[in-house]
C-alpha cells in the first residue's frame, strides 16, 4: 500500500469519527423529533431548477405532501420553494456535557423538511438518527475497544513476563472467557436488572461487558510478544547489567506490543461496533427512543419496511463502510509497523 | 336398519379409487339437512391455507392452540351458530330451539337422519356425551369455563333420540350463544377413551383418518408431520344449497404450515396458499402496494380487539415493590390518568401504528362491534394544554427545565413494558413516549418477552405500565365479563380483588351481573352502555385504538364473505368453491 493510499483512508476515518463527534451540529434535526405526518418519507431532492425552468443557484427543496394517488407515498408541493441554508438555528444539543447550542450546518425553514435520508416510520429525520446513533455505536465500540486491550495489555504483559504460575493462571481464564456462550449470560443478566435503566446505563453497560468479555484474545497475542521478546539476548544481556523487572517492561518489552495493539484495535472497533448492534438488535442495547444503528436496523425485522423502504437500510451502508475503512487501515498501519521494526 | 345403511355406504367408498375425492351423497328422504338460501357454487378444486404453525391435536375437547382450532373447524359441527356475518345466533345442528318463560330452561330440536363423517347417525345421546364430557374436569375443556352459569354446570338430558334440553341455575341473557363453537363429539368413537378418563389422550396428531369423525363439512384424509395436513369432502354433511345439492362444494382444503406471519404472506403473495386469514397492516400494505390480479385484498374494517395502556394499581402490600407502590400515588390518581388520556395522539396512533388501518379509541368497545357500541361516548380530541391543567388541578407542579413533579416533588418518570414480538405495541409505547414527554413525564419503554410481560402482569404485578390488548372473541357482552368484574381474571389494572376497591367498580359488576340474567336484549345494551360511560369516564385503561381486520383471497374464489368475527375467513368453508372459468365473481 502506498503511503498516499494510506494518509487517505486515515483521514476517510477521521471523518467519519469527526462526523459523528460533531452529530448535533451536522445533524439538521433532533433525532428523536417526531414528524407524524411524514412517515416513510422517502429522501428529499435537492432542486436547482425550479418548477418553471429557473436555474437557482442555491440549492432548495419543495415540501412534501402525501400524493393521492398511492396509499402511503408522497409528492413534492412545487408552489414554493425552501432554499438550503447554511448555520440555521434549530434544535437544542448538547457539545459537550454543559454546553449546548442549536447552530446546525444546514437545514431550511419549515414546513420544508430538509430530510436528507429519509425518515422511518415515525417521521424521525434518519439522516440526524444516523449521526447521533454513530456516536453510541462508533462510542461504544471505541470504548469497549480501549478497556479491552488496557485488561489485555496488562494481563498479557504480567502472564509473559512471569512465566509459571501467573501465566498458567491467567491463560486459563482467558480460555474460560472465550468458551462462555456470552449471549446468554447477557439476556439472563439483562433481566435480572431493573426494568428502568437510563440510556446513560444501559451504554456503560455494554461498554464494559464488551471490553470485559473481550480481553482474551489480545491478552494471549501481547503475551505471545512478550514471551519471545524476554528471551531475545538484548534483554537478557540488560538484566544481566542488572536492570529491574520495571525498567525491562519499558524499556524493551511494552514497546514490542504497541504494534500488535494497534492491529488488534483496529480489528476491534469494527468487531465491537458490529457487537453494539447485534445486541441492540436483540433488545440488549440502547431503549427508543434514543438511536444507534443496532436499534434502528431492528425495524428491518418487519417484512413491509425491508421490502419497501429502502432508505431505511442507511444504518448497514455506515456501519459497512466504517468496518470496512477500519480493515483498510489496519492492514496500512500494520504494512507500516513492520516495515519499521524489520 | 341404520347401520345396515351405514355399512353399505362405507362399502361403497372403499371401492373408489385412492386419491379421489368422496362426492357428496344425494340427500336422503327424512334427512333434515339445512338449506342455505343464498349463493351458489361449482363442486371440485382444492383450497390451499397457509397456517401460522402446525396444530396440536385433533380433539376438539382440548383444542387451545389457534392452528388445531382453525382446523378442527373444519370439522365438526355445533348445536346453534353465532353466523359470523350477521353476528347473530342461527340454527345449527339444532333445528329449533325454545327458551322457558324464566330464561332458565331451552329445548332443543335435533335434526333427524344427520351423519357424522364416517356415517354414524347423529342422536341425542351424542349431545348429552359431548356437554358430560366437556365439563368433566378430567377433560380439561378450555371451553368449561363457559358452561358455568351462576356457579352450576349447564344440565343437558335427553328427552328423546332427538330432542335435548338444558337447565341453567339462573337465566343467563345470550344462552343460545354458549353453544357456538362446542363441537358435537361422536359418542361410538370417544365413549371408550371417556370411560377409561382418557378423552384429553384422544385423537392426538397421530391417529389414523378412520379413526376421526365429526359433523363438520371436512374431514380428515391425511397428515404429514412438518409438512401439511389434507382434509376431504364429508360426503355426509347436513347442509345444502339454496338448489338442494349438498355442501360442501370444494373437494379438499389443504393446509400448510408457514412458521411465522411473513412466510404466510409470501406464500400467499407467491400463489402458493389462497387465503390469508389475518394480516397485520404493516403487511397488508406491502401486499396492497405490489398488489397483482393474484390477489384480493380485503379491509374489513375495525374488529373486535382493543389495545390500551394500563396502569398498575394492583394492592403491592408484601409484595415488596416499595418503588412500584410510591409511583401509585400518580397511577390511582383520576386526573393523571385524565392528564394522559388527553395528552395520548391516538390519530398518530392509527396512522402510523397501523397505517391508517385502525380506528382511534375511547372507549371499552370497538366500533366493529355495531350492535353493542355505545356510540355517545366522548371522544375529545388531543390537548396538550388541557392535559396540563388537569394536571395542574390534581396538584403536580413542572420544574423550569420541564420536568413533570407530583404533589411530592418527586419527578414523574416510569416504564411501559410491551411483548417484543408484538410490534405494533412497541410502537405504540413508543409514540406514547413521546405525547408524555410533552408533559413532562419521563417514559421509558422495555419490550419484554410475551410470556416475561404475562408473569409480571398477572404474577408479579413487578411493572409501571403497559401496553395490551383485549377481545376479539364474541361480540356479547358475556364474553367481556372476566374484563369488568372486580373479581375477574382479566381486570387486569387491579387483579384479584375480593370486594370491589372503589365505588365505580361496585357499580360495574353490579350492571355486568344484571345484564347476565336480563333477557330483554334494549335491556341489556342499556346496562352496557352504562358500563361503557364509567369505563370510559374512570379510565382504568387508557384505549388506544382498533385495529381493522385485513384478510386476502385469490381472485376467483367464490362466496368469499369475510367477516370481523373469528374465523375470519374460513367461517363459511362449506360454500366457498372456485369459479371454473377463473372470473372474478364472488
Amino acid at each position: 500500500m502506498t503511503r498516499g493510499r494510506a494518509r487517505a483512508l486515515v483521514v476517510v476515518l477521521a471523518a467519519l469519527h469527526l462526523l459523528v463527534l460533531l452529530a448535533g451540529f451536522v445533524a439538521p434535526y433532533d433525532p428523536v423529533d417526531q414528524a407524524r405526518a411524514l412517515p416513510f418519507a422517502p429522501p428529499v431532492r435537492l432542486h436547482v431548477i425550479d418548477a418553471d425552468g429557473r436555474f437557482h443557484p442555491r440549492p432548495f427543496v419543495y415540501a412534501l405532501v402525501p400524493d393521492p394517488a398511492t396509499a402511503d407515498g408522497y409528492m413534492e408541493d412545487r408552489s414554493r420553494r425552501f432554499p438550503v441554508q447554511m448555520m440555521v438555528r434549530g434544535a437544542r444539543y448538547s457539545v459537550l456535557p454543559g454546553l449546548e447550542s442549536n447552530l446546525h450546518l444546514v437545514g431550511v425553514e419549515t414546513p420544508g423538511r430538509l430530510f436528507l435520508l429519509g425518515t422511518d416510520g415515525f417521521g424521525r429525520d434518519l439522516l440526524s438518527r444516523l449521526l447521533h446513533g454513530g456516536r453510541v455505536s462508533v462510542g461504544a465500540g471505541l470504548l469497549a475497544t480501549l478497556s479491552a486491550l488496557l485488561i489485555g495489555m496488562v494481563l498479557g504483559t504480567v502472564a509473559g513476563f512471569s512465566g509459571g504460575r501467573i501465566d498458567g493462571g491467567v491463560m486459563w481464564a482467558a480460555n474460560l472467557f472465550m468458551a462462555v456462550p456470552w449471549l446468554y449470560l447477557l439476556f439472563a443478566a439483562r433481566a435480572a436488572l431493573p426494568l428502568h435503566i437510563d440510556t446513560r446505563a444501559t451504554f456503560l453497560l455494554l461498554v464494559t461487558v464488551l471490553g470485559v468479555v473481550g480481553w482474551a484474545r489480545p491478552a494471549r497475542l501481547i503475551r505471545g510478544v512478550v514471551l519471545s521478546a524476554r528471551e531475545r539476548t538484548y534483554v537478557l544481556a540488560a538484566r544481566g547489567f542488572g536492570a529491574n523487572p520495571l525498567y525491562l517492561l519499558r524499556r524493551h518489552l511494552l514497546p514490542h506490543t504497541f504494534g500488535v495493539a494497534l492491529t488488534q484495535a483496529g480489528l476491534l472497533v469494527p468487531q465491537y461496533i458490529l457487537a453494539e448492534v447485534t445486541l441492540s438488535f436483540l433488545g440488549l442495547g440502547v431503549g427508543e427512543p434514543t438511536p444507534s444503528w443496532g436499534t434502528m436496523l431492528g425495524s428491518l425485522q418487519q417484512y413491509d419496511v425491508l421490502t419497501s423502504y429502502w432508505w431505511m437500510f442507511a444504518p448497514a451502508v455506515a456501519l459497512v463502510v466504517t468496518a470496512v475503512t477500519y480493515h483498510a487501515v489496519t492492514s496500512a498501519v500494520h504494512g507500516r509497523i513492520r516495515l519499521v521494526t524489520t | 336398519m341404520r347401520l345396515g345403511v351405514s355399512c353399505l355406504l362405507a362399502a361403497l367408498f372403499a371401492t373408489l379409487p385412492a386419491g379421489a375425492a368422496a362426492q357428496p351423497l344425494p340427500i336422503a328422504a327424512g334427512e333434515e339437512v339445512l338449506v342455505e338460501r343464498d349463493g351458489s357454487g361449482h363442486y371440485g378444486r382444492r383450497l390451499v391455507v397457509a397456517l401460522r404453525a402446525e396444530p396440536r391435536t385433533f380433539n376438539p375437547a382440548i383444542a387451545a392452540d389457534a392452528p388445531s382450532r382453525e382446523v378442527i373447524g373444519r370439522m365438526t359441527g355445533d348445536l346453534i351458530h353465532i353466523n359470523r356475518s350477521t353476528q347473530l345466533t342461527e340454527a345449527a345442528l339444532a333445528r329449533g330451539w325454545t327458551r322457558s318463560t324464566d330464561g332458565r330452561e331451552y329445548t332443543l330440536t335435533l335434526r333427524k337422519g344427520i351423519r357424522f363423517s364416517d356415517g354414524q347417525p347423529f342422536d341425542a345421546d351424542d349431545v348429552v356425551f359431548t356437554f358430560r364430557a366437556m365439563l368433566d374436569e378430567r377433560t380439561g375443556a378450555p371451553q368449561r369455563d363457559l358452561l358455568i352459569v351462576g356457579g352450576q354446570p349447564v344440565r343437558v338430558t335427553k328427552v328423546d333420540a332427538h330432542t335435548v334440553r338444558v337447565a341453567l341455575a339462573q337465566p343467563y341473557a345470550a344462552a343460545e350463544r354458549l353453544f357456538d363453537s362446542i363441537a358435537i363429539l361422536p359418542e361410538h368413537l370417544l365413549a371408550g377413551a371417556y370411560a377409561r378418563g382418557a378423552l384429553a389422550e384422544a385423537w392426538p396428531l397421530t391417529t389414523s383418518a378412520g379413526a376421526i369423525a365429526g359433523l363438520g363439512p371436512y374431514r380428515l384424509k391425511e397428515y404429514t408431520a412438518g409438512q401439511r395436513l389434507v382434509l376431504e369432502r364429508n360426503p355426509f354433511y347436513w347442509k345444502a344449497d339454496a338448489a338442494k345439492r349438498r355442501l360442501p362444494y370444494m373437494d379438499e382444503i389443504v393446509f400448510l404450515f408457514a412458521g411465522t406471519e411473513d412466510a404466510q404472506i409470501i406464500r400467499f403473495q407467491s400463489g402458493e396458499s389462497d387465503i390469508l386469514n389475518r394480516a397485520s397492516a404493516d403487511n397488508f400494505t406491502a401486499l396492497a402496494r405490489n398488489g397483482s390480479a393474484r390477489h384480493r385484498l380485503e379491509d374489513l374494517g375495525p374488529g373486535l380487539e382493543y389495545n390500551f395502556l394500563v396502569f398498575n394499581q394492583n394492592d403491592l402490600s408484601g409484595k415488596g415493590l416499595p418503588q412500584i407502590e410510591s409511583r401509585q400515588r400518580w397511577f390511582g390518581d383520576l386526573g393523571f390518568r385524565r392528564a394522559v388520556s388527553r395528552a395520548v395522539d391516538r390519530e398518530s396512533i392509527a396512522r402510523l401504528v397501523y397505517r391508517g388501518r385502525a380506528v382511534p379509541l375511547w372507549g371499552n368497545v370497538s366500533p366493529g362491534n355495531r350492535r353493542w357500541v355505545n356510540a355517545s361516548i366522548a371522544r375529545p380530541a388531543r390537548s396538550v394544554s388541557e392535559a396540563r391543567a388537569i394536571l395542574k388541578t390534581s396538584g403536580f407542579s413542572w420544574r423550569p427545565d420541564g420536568a413533570l413533579l407530583d404533589q411530592q416533588g418527586q419527578r414523574v418518570a416510569f416504564t411501559i413494558v410491551t411483548s417484543s414480538s408484538n410490534t405494533q405495541r412497541t410502537e405504540m409505547a413508543t409514540l406514547v413516549q413521546a405525547d408524555l414527554k410533552e408533559l413532562g413525564m419521563d417514559v421509558q419503554v422495555v419490550p419484554l418477552e410475551f410470556r416475561a410481560l404475562v408473569d409480571r402482569v398477572f404474577q408479579t404485578f413487578d411493572y409501571d405500565a403497559s401496553i395490551l390488548g383485549l377481545g376479539g372473541g364474541d361480540a356479547d357482552p358475556n364474553s367481556e365479563m372476566s374484563v369488568w368484574l372486580s373479581t375477574g381474571s382479566n381486570h387486569l389494572w387491579r387483579l384479584g380483588q375480593k370486594t370491589p376497591a372503589t365505588a365505580w367498580e361496585a357499580e360495574v359488576d353490579r350492571l355486568m351481573a344484571q345484564q347476565l340474567v336480563t333477557l330483554d336484549s334494549r335491556e341489556r345494551k342499556r346496562l352496557f352502555d352504562r358500563v361503557q360511560e364509567l369505563v370510559a369516564e374512570q379510565l382504568p385503561f387508557i384505549f388506544l385504538a382498533a385495529p381493522h381486520i385485513l384478510v386476502g383471497a385469490r381472485p376467483d374464489l367464490g362466496n368469499f364473505q369475510p367477516s370481523v368475527l373469528d374465523h375470519y375467513t374460513l367461517w363459511n368453508v362449506d360454500r366457498l368453491f372456485i369459479q371454473p372459468d377463473g372470473s372474478q365473481r364472488r
